[in-house]
């Protein structure tokens, strides 16, 4: 294969590309900036959140407290401020609908009486449930009165003679073994998306400015009488746009590295395995899309007549191959060997395993960074194919 | 030496070349003159191998463009129509980069560029970025990545297009060097007194054909003293 120009024109499209502010901002600034800080934020926001909602206590409007004392100082001694209220059933709703009171709990008339008399007694509980929030608060409220019913439950046992602890044949005991790691994945899990999106456009304005702008210029036209073939022009405008996303992805890997390390993860119990050394597999999981990302974007803004037509283009079209990752979230898919066939889903499943500091399958590996490259390669080609149109010049 | 051959080119249903044949020697100035549309660009650009001629070739120091379009150019310079220049690069480094396109070593495309430079008179804005210059320096900066490689041939689409006077008399003096210097210059013009001042040969095309070639006093004796007249007489219907 003659490589001859691909090297003068890679060098060329990166120089000119440094002095470029728009694309030294896309490439340096808004992605491994941005996502970072994004991602980072809502670490912290759902950490605080969490925290605050385990420490509080809960605050509970009860109408007609005076016919369950007890029950209310079983409540108030176990972490629930109770308000007294006065409403009938149609002001407890509203109140609840306008969120003057979040979750009231009504105690019926009969309730002493059909508790006296060994019947089923009635509390009636309000709350909002399109409000998700407050489910907690609400669940534990229930619990609470169940157990309070299960306490009355034994005493009653007790003074007929049987043992308590042969009415309870089932005791349900729950372990959750998501390991600190794995829960933290889920909150990172939009963080691969915006890595391998910040790559992307690590790359889109250079291929733009190579393609498109080079014709809309009127420079091409010389470009295209240099003694060098056609096609090695375009390899090199690809590689160029490649290297611009490599700074980007390494940019963006190490940033998510560094204000993860700044958020208190471990608070959350979570400890996302971001490490140097999990960040640079992360970086390495990606490099194949680099001639993937670079030839796709090219292709596109190849076939647009102006700057600003590539620009509308690509606003539109890259998102694309990142659509099989929102996919992937939306139905929980798990990695398996047939999906690591799939561009930038495989480099998805991937980096996930990484994050997760999970075992990772080395066949999966050849199986991603093998096909992406073949895919790339192949795009490359047809760049190359579109170089040779003469409807190139428009 | 460039030889157009019966070159033929068509766009969809528009027949922009049918059958344009001439040649343009070394040591001369000729002048491809015809009005807007006639199919000059086409042909030109047959010549410097961006499109393909649907019928005939165009041999270049004997070499036939079809048969190797990479040897053709290496030996050809090129203006193109409102040819444009990189804006983040400086003058320089634009003649520099065609020197490295063209595969001339470092240092020798450093120094054949400093020597465009003088010769083109660039000093001044050598080494500023393209992004702010007029359209005379931007024709300069043009015409000298097109000179950097030495070419025996050179071929100018509309050079003169959006320049002042001073830009234009600075061009005249380029080619008739360039023209004293041995090489075969080729450029499209619809401007009159441009070909009648510069050009030893006027190739004069009118709907993609050639309807007279010659000297500039042989096509003057076909329609009157001026070459306007006789341009006019060439087209109007016998």
């Amino acid at each position: 294969m003659n490589l001859r120009g691909i090297w003068a024109v890679f060098r060329k499209e990166f120089r000119e590309n440094l002095r470029d502010r728009r694309t030294l901002l896309s490439a340096l600034v808004l992605g491994p900036v941005f996502g970072p800080v994004l991602i980072a934020g809502l670490v912290q926001f759902s950490i605080s959140h969490a925290e605050e909602q385990s420490d509080e206590n809960i605050a509970v409007a009860v109408t007609h407290a005076d016919r369950a004392p007890n029950l209310l100082a079983y409540l108030s001694a176990r972490g629930v401020d109770i308000e007294k209220v006065n409403l009938d059933e149609a002001g407890t709703r509203k109140a609840v609908v306008a969120q003057t009171h979040k979750i009231i709990l009504d105690i019926p008339e009969d309730f002493g009486t059909r508790l006296q008399e060994g019947q089923p007694a009635p509390v009636i509980l309000y709350s909002d449930g399109s409000r998700g929030f407050d489910r907690r608060g609400v669940g534990r409220v229930r619990t609470l009165v169940s157990q309070y019913g299960l306490e009355i439950a034994q005493l009653r046992f007790l003074a007929r003679g049987i043992d308590p602890i042969s009415v309870l044949p089932i005791s349900v005991q729950e372990i959750d073994v998501s390991t600190p790691t794995s829960r933290s994945v889920m909150v990172l899990n939009m963080m691969t998306y915006l890595v391998i999106l910040s790559m992307m456009f690590g790359g889109l304005y250079l291929a733009i400015d190579a393609t498109a702008g080079e014709r809309e210029r009127g420079s091409l036209e010389m470009l295209l009488t240099a003694p060098v073939p056609r096609e090695n022009l375009i390899y090199g405008k690809i590689f160029a746009a490649a290297a611009y996303m490599a700074v980007s992805l390494i940019l963006t890997v190490a940033m998510f590295s560094v204000a993860m390390s700044f958020v208190g993860l471990e608070k959350m119990g979570a400890s996302a395995n971001l490490g140097p050394g999990a960040a640079s597999q992360l970086i390495a999981c990606c490099a194949p899309l680099l001639l993937f990302g670079a030839a796709y974007l090219s292709i596109i803004s190849g076939f647009a007549k102006s700057y600003r037509e590539a620009q509308t283009y690509l606003g539109l079209v890259i998102t694309l191959p990142t659509m099989p990752l929102m996919f992937a979230g939306l139905l929980g898919l798990q990695a398996k060997q047939s999906l690591m066939y799939v561009p930038f889903l495989s480099q998805h499943l991937l980096m996930t395993t990484v994050v997760r500091a999970e075992p990772i399958e080395p066949t999966w590996v050849v199986i991603s960074v093998v096909s992406t490259l073949v895919y790339g390669v192949t795009l490359m080609r047809i760049a190359g194919r579109l170089y040779r149109r003469e409807g190139l010049l428009g | 030496m460039l030889e157009a051959r019966g070159l033929c080119k068509s766009f969809g249903k528009v027949e922009a070349v049918r059958g344009v044949s001439f040649s343009a020697r070394d040591g001369q100035i000729t002048g491809l003159l015809g009005a807007n549309g006639a199919g000059k660009s086409t042909t030109l650009r047959m010549l410097y191998t961006v499109l393909k001629p649907d019928q005939g070739d165009a041999l270049i120091d004997g070499g036939s463009v079809l048969a190797d379009p990479l040897a053709a150019r290496r030996s050809i310079g090129v203006l193109s129509h409102g040819a444009g220049v990189y804006n983040h690069l400086t003058a320089r480094e634009n003649i520099v980069y065609f020197g490295e396109l063209h595969g001339m070593p470092r240092a020798d495309r450093q120094a054949r560029a400093a020597e465009l430079i003088e010769l083109l008179e660039m000093q001044p804005f050598a080494d500023r970025l393209a992004k702010g210059f007029s359209q005379g320096q931007k024709l300069k900066t043009a015409l000298a990545r097109a000179l950097v490689h030495r070419p025996k041939n050179v071929l100018l689409d509309e050079p003169t297009n959006g320049l002042d006077v001073m830009a234009v008399r600075g061009l005249r003096k380029l080619l008739a060097q360039l023209r004293d210097a041995g090489h075969c210059v080729l450029f499209s013009s619809h401007v009159m007194q441009e070909v009648e001042q510069l050009c030893d040969e006027v190739v004069v095309i009118a709907a993609g054909q050639v309807v007279a070639a010659g000297s500039l006093d042989e096509i003057r004796a076909r329609g009157g003293d001026r070459l306007e007249d006789a341009f006019v007489a060439l087209l109007e219907p016998k």
